[in-house]
């Protein structure tokens, strides 16, 4: 179904409610799905490592190390695609 | 607390106003152009209706966040929203720097955006709808991204109010130049400062998303400058690396990227 039919069939809240999703799904996944599971997994790797109260600190300075991946495997992976 | 010291505010501000500023250059080609095509009245209607319809955003949403929402909670959230949100900038900004996206150019879309007005037709009335809804949009698509910003950065440190002033002082230096230069918004650094927001808006985000799982960052609020270091040094490693791996066709292939929208 196009994008035009769909508009005249749907009410305006669900239009609404489509245009609110697409807006967030643009402005946080888009063309980089990579990032945001990236971003999630390393958010879930330091959550795990922070039950245990002795590793609180070293969860800190591991964040930035597992975020440097995260951009580094994206960046390479833009790269692979334009320089086949 | 994090960011309520000098070091946090510093970046913080600092963080906001490259945005904003960035985000501005580009909504300002947009009014420029309109204002030229079609005519100044309706082009500052629509500018003034975007900025109150997103000053409106800030207000309503701040406040409630903070107030409604526990702060770890918030720290969580926001902290991976920056990350995710600072990664994107970054990773063009990288790409762009190492010629395998082409920059933006604000000079072709400003006759892009000239085009397309002339060609649509005048309006009959004072009122321009065309030149109103162009001025609008623009300002309001390219603010949302400031908005979230704002709040996300200005909520988290309890500093939502220098936050919005920092975010509208960089409105009022992008209009004063604007004024200035006119149309020679090419000038503007803009990767270099997509690069600093970035390297800040991941700084940010790493710094909140840790706090908000608990984890405890030694020397508190000094990690932020200590991360932007790091993310700097990790974003010039991959420039070089990418520079490198590409000089051999860097003469017979031109730098490619998406839209100059982007």
């Amino acid at each position: 179904m196009s994008d035009e039919r769909r508009d005249t069939t749907q009410s305006a809240p669900a239009r609404w409610l489509a245009a609110f999703g697409r807006f967030w799904w643009d402005f946080l996944i888009g063309d980089t799905p990579e990032l945001f599971v990236g971003v999630v997994v390393v958010v879930a790797v330091l959550a795990v490592l922070c039950l245990r109260p002795g590793l609180r600190t070293a969860a800190a300075l591991l964040a930035p190390v597992l975020v440097a991946g995260v951009l580094t495997a994206s960046v390479r992976r833009a790269a692979r695609r334009r320089n086949p | 607390m994090a960011a309520a010291s000098p070091t946090g505010a510093v970046v913080l501000v600092t963080a906001v106003f490259l945005a904003s500023a960035v985000e501005m250059v580009e909504a300002l080609t947009i009014v420029l152009a309109v204002g030229v095509t079609r005519g100044w009245r309706s082009a500052f209607e629509g500018v003034a209706a975007a900025l109150a319809a997103l000053c409106a955003l800030v207000v309503v949403f701040g406040p409630a966040l903070v107030h409604w929402v526990p702060l770890s909670v918030l720290r969580l959230v926001v902290g991976g929203l920056l990350l995710v949100f600072g990664l994107q900038w970054l990773r063009k900004a990288i790409l762009r720097a190492a010629g395998l996206k082409a920059k933006h150019d604000e000079d072709a879309i400003y006759a892009e955006q000239v085009a397309e007005l002339s060609a649509a037709p005048a309006s009959a009335s004072g009122r321009d709808a065309t030149a109103f809804a162009v001025a609008f949009k623009g300002v309001f698509l390219e603010g949302l991204e400031v908005v979230v910003i704002v709040i996300t950065l200005g909520t988290t440190s309890h500093r939502l109010g220098l936050a919005a002033l920092a975010a509208a002082a960089a409105v009022v230096v992008v209009v004063v130049v604007g004024l200035v230069v006119h149309r020679q918004l090419s000038g503007v650094p803009e990767n270099a400062m997509k690069m600093g927001v970035g390297l800040m808006l991941v700084s940010f985000g790493t710094f909140w998303s840790a706090e908000g799982v608990h984890a405890t960052w030694p020397g508190s609020d000094l990690a932020i400058p200590a991360l932007v270091a790091f993310y700097g040094l990790v974003a010039w490693l991959l420039v070089y690396a990418l520079r490198h791996a590409t000089a051999p066709h860097a003469d017979d292939r031109p730098a490619v990227g998406g839209s100059t929208h982007e």
